[in-house]
């Protein structure tokens, strides 16, 4: 049970994940998983309930340990989880500057806020957002750590449909920009063709299946191929 | 309202309309709004002061059961004036602020350690369980023996009732902080005191406050307790002393005393919650 998280140097991908092993007890989630994401490349992880991908997800933030192989993984990756998880007694700035070594916290908060729109909520409290707006501090709060690795869990989840085709634009915008490496776990196969350079299925444990998207066209058959690997199309024709 | 708007059927309705043209809604009988329902929770209690007067002036009631309330005012200025009441008051709370820092300062470091560590539970929490489980004033005749009768005494009782409350809601809060939030605090890469310092100690604060206003009531209440066994100086000296004498005005200013000192306590308890739980949307109110 020990922890071979090391960090990585400048100009290398954002993570390397070489042969990772975790199993709970007997049961193994993950086993050999092998993954490399670029700087500025936006992977989506798909895969069923309980194949391992939140858990390889919660490996890579140095949330829990690892049971082998190794991890090249920058010191702090930012993440962004299913819930807004704000601190509901801070102000939006306190919030997004939370654990932000630098002299202008305010300032640097006051940015990032603007960057996803609400720079003239900086003294709000929490519990006065809607869940797109929560969503979208907790981004904020993610991005003003510049972070070489974003890890987004299923961020999207709890939103409205029309809220979570803002919310996209707008990640696509701030990825774009900012260029970290993304690793995207969700459910939603749409999502994962809409934003990502580069889909992952993991099943037992493994990356099953891999998909680079090329723009639009090819997203119908993309949809149809994923759905098979997920095991959703296949169902429905035996049915 | 809702109940009135059910009770019309479609068919009246389209009378009343017809007679008062398009804004004939049915009217409501009573209509008080926020002032006027103020106003009549005060009538009672306002009565039966009155009621009180009137008999205690008509020679309904003894004066020596009950004397009037003006009577009480009375006593109460020419006590101030005098300087004794002043003096015992500034006393008796003087003690209950003394005994309230020692016993919230150890409720309050003890139920910090407890709700942090486990181990610190294993050692601390059934002792102090136990302790917890006597009444503290049935340790009063023992404290009078350790102590004798006076400052100390007193003020070990108020900390002693103090205490409990004060741990048990310290180490409550911190227990039910989300782990959810502390685990984005490690991610936000937040040393152990900043974690305690912006998380932990801020999701603590409701059920601190919590026992803070328990701890008040119980600090009054260990306060009268043991100044009515013996003191030579305070409210409840004031009051065993006119006993002596059957100054039953003076019996029931002490007692108004208390109450409304009570009532100081717990306005402060509420002010601190507004003011430290504005971001709580059950305390700081709409903003």
């Amino acid at each position: 049970m020990t922890l071979h998280v090391v960090p990585s140097s400048v100009a290398s991908p954002a993570v390397v994940v070489t042969n990772l092993r975790r199993a709970y007890g007997s049961r193994i989630v993950i086993d050999k998983l092998n993954l490399r994401i670029e700087r500025g490349e936006f992977v989506a992880l798909l895969g069923e309930s309980g194949c391992g991908k939140t858990t390889l997800l919660r490996a890579l933030a140095g949330l829990d340990p690892i049971d082998g192989g190794r991890i090249v993984a920058p010191r702090r990756p930012a993440v962004v989880f299913q819930e807004h998880r704000l601190l509901p007694w801070d102000s939006l700035w306190r919030n997004v500057s939370l654990g932000l070594q630098v002299k202008d916290p305010r300032q640097r908060a006051a940015a990032a806020l603007a960057e996803v729109g609400l720079g003239d909520r900086l003294d709000d409290w929490p519990r006065n957002l809607s869940g797109g707006q929560a969503q979208r501090v907790a981004l904020a709060r993610a991005l003003v750590q510049q972070p070489e690795l974003l890890l987004l869990d299923e961020p999207f989840a709890a939103l409205d449909a029309l809220t979570r085709i803002r919310m996209h634009d707008l990640v696509r915008e701030l990825v774009a920009s900012h260029r970290p490496g993304v690793l995207l776990v969700t459910h939603d196969v749409d999502e994962a063709i809409t934003l990502a350079d580069r889909i992952l299925v993991m099943r037992e444990g493994r990356i099953a299946f891999e998909h680079r998207t090329k723009g639009d066209g090819a997203s119908r058959i993309a949809r149809a191929e994923l759905l098979t690997e997920l095991g959703v199309v296949a169902s429905h024709q035996t049915a | 309202m809702s109940n009135l708007e059910q009770t019309v059927s479609p068919v009246e309705f389209e009378d009343l309309k017809r007679k008062d043209g398009a804004a004939a809604l049915p009217r409501k009988p009573f209509e008080l709004g926020r002032r006027g329902l103020q106003l009549l929770s005060w009538l009672a209690p306002v009565t039966l002061l009155i009621v009180w007067e009137v008999l205690a002036q008509a020679g309904w009631l003894s004066p020596h059961v009950l004397p009037a309330p003006s009577k009480v005012v009375r006593t109460a200025f020419k006590l101030v004036t005098t300087g004794s009441l002043l003096n015992d008051l500034g006393i008796s709370l003087l003690r209950a602020v003394a005994g309230f820092a020692i016993g919230g300062g150890i409720g309050f470091a003890l139920g910090t350690l407890v709700g942090f560590s486990r181990i610190a539970e294993a050692a601390i929490d059934r002792s102090v369980q136990m302790i917890r489980a006597i009444p503290f004033l049935a340790a009063l005749p023992l404290v009078i023996v350790w102590l004798g009768v006076g400052e100390a005494e007193k003020i070990f009782l108020v900390a002693l009732g103090v205490t409990f409350p004060i741990y048990i809601n310290t180490t409550l809060g911190i227990r039910q902080v989300d782990p959810k939030l502390i685990e984005l605090g490690r991610i936000q890469g937040l040393g152990t005191l900043e974690l305690i310092r912006r998380i932990i100690l801020p999701g603590a604060l409701p059920s601190i406050l919590t026992g803070v206003r328990y701890a008040l009531a119980t600090a009054w209440l260990a306060l009268v307790v043991a100044e009515t066994i013996g003191a030579q100086s305070g409210i409840g000296f004031l009051a065993m002393d006119a006993r002596e004498f059957l100054r039953t005005d003076v019996i029931v200013l002490t007692i108004v005393i208390y109450a409304l000192i009570g009532v100081a306590a717990d306005a402060i308890a509420r002010l601190l919650e507004r003011r430290l739980l504005a971001w709580h949307p059950n305390y700081g109110g709409a903003r």
